[in-house]
């Protein structure tokens, strides 16, 4: 009865579906940026890649502004203290993206410095390859994460 | 530097050399361009130490350029410091003591440049281990790689 009486006025859905919906497309990402990832990061975020017209990753520089950490580069054993609070500091719900191979494995530093994935320190999301990844790939990770939000529980916090 | 000459010096004269090569008005080797340090452990030819210390100089006055280098003994590596001759010494020597213990004695703040304090041994030694790392975060562990294991097979046998 009431499906008749308000028609197509309004959609009916779940809760999670919602939620992701909304969380999905307003990710703000902030860039952990150590290394020269960073100028592919810069390509990609800014006009002619532009990562914002996906309703998503506009770059903030506060973590606690943030709810999309993007470990862009390699991390050192020094610097992982560092990264380890700035993740501790994003509110939940939070997600993490490696970019590129050093954050995701070490890449190829096998030595006393380097982090070998920045997965040791904190748990990671979405992995993109590449010395550096170029753009698309960077988009398809983008795209592969929101898909991943849009389909995972939603916590109420 | 390749066709510019060297001079190999015992460790106890360096200092008196340095500071001639510097002060001296006909040499005038105003600029410390390098410091550098090696470790000789593995070396195929035998050397009068295990490690050696080379200074790059450059003399505006001559147009010249000049390697001084002195070799130093496992135990105890230890030089004099060139950063009251020339300021710049100052990381450089951090540096080598960071990377190879070599102590710089009356160095004005002789620690660590590059990694933390926690550190232990010296990273550029070759008898470092090459795969040692030191944490300072606990080491999470991030793939079960049992798991994975088990999913690509399922994946590549289809029952």
């Amino acid at each position: 009865m009431t499906e008749d009486t308000l028609q197509d006025a309004v959609l009916t859905t779940r809760l999670d579906k919602v939620l992701g919906w909304a969380r999905k497309y307003s990710l703000f990402n902030y860039p952990f940026v150590t290394a020269c990832c960073g100028m592919e990061y810069m390509a990609t975020s800014s006009s002619h890649y532009d990562t914002d017209r996906f309703g998503a990753v506009f770059p903030r520089f506060s973590p606690r502004q943030a709810d999309l950490l993007m470990v862009v580069g390699t991390v050192n054993h020094k610097q992982a203290p560092v990264l380890k609070r700035i993740y501790d500091q994003m509110c939940e719900p939070k997600w993490v993206v490696a970019f590129g191979v050093c954050a995701t494995s070490g890449g190829f530093y096998q030595n006393y410095a380097t982090v070998p994935g920045v997965d040791c320190v904190i748990p990671v999301d979405m992995y993109i390859p590449g010395c550096p990844p170029r753009p698309e790939t960077v988009i398809d990770a983008l795209m592969k994460l929101q898909e991943r939000i849009q389909g995972q529980k939603q916590a109420l916090v | 530097m390749a066709g510019s000459p060297a001079a190999v010096v015992s460790a106890g004269a360096l200092a008196g050399v340095l500071a001639f090569l510097k002060d001296d008005p006909e040499t005038g080797f105003a600029f410390l361009m390098d410091l550098a340090a090696a470790d000789y452990l593995k070396f195929p030819s035998p050397r009068p130490g295990r490690f050696a210390v080379s200074y790059q100089l450059y003399s505006p006055k001559l147009g010249a350029r000049l390697c001084v280098k002195a070799y130093l003994p496992a135990e105890n590596p230890s030089l004099p410091t060139a950063s009251g001759l020339w300021a710049g010494a100052d990381w450089f020597e951090r540096e080598a003591w960071d990377m190879y213990g070599i102590r710089f004695e009356g160095h004005p703040n002789l620690k660590r440049i590059l990694m933390y304090e926690e550190f232990e041994g010296h990273a550029l030694r070759k008898d470092y281990p090459l795969g040692r790392m030191q944490p300072l975060v606990p080491m999470r562990d991030a793939i079960d790689y049992e798991k994975v294991r088990q999913q690509s097979r399922r994946a590549s046998n289809p029952s």
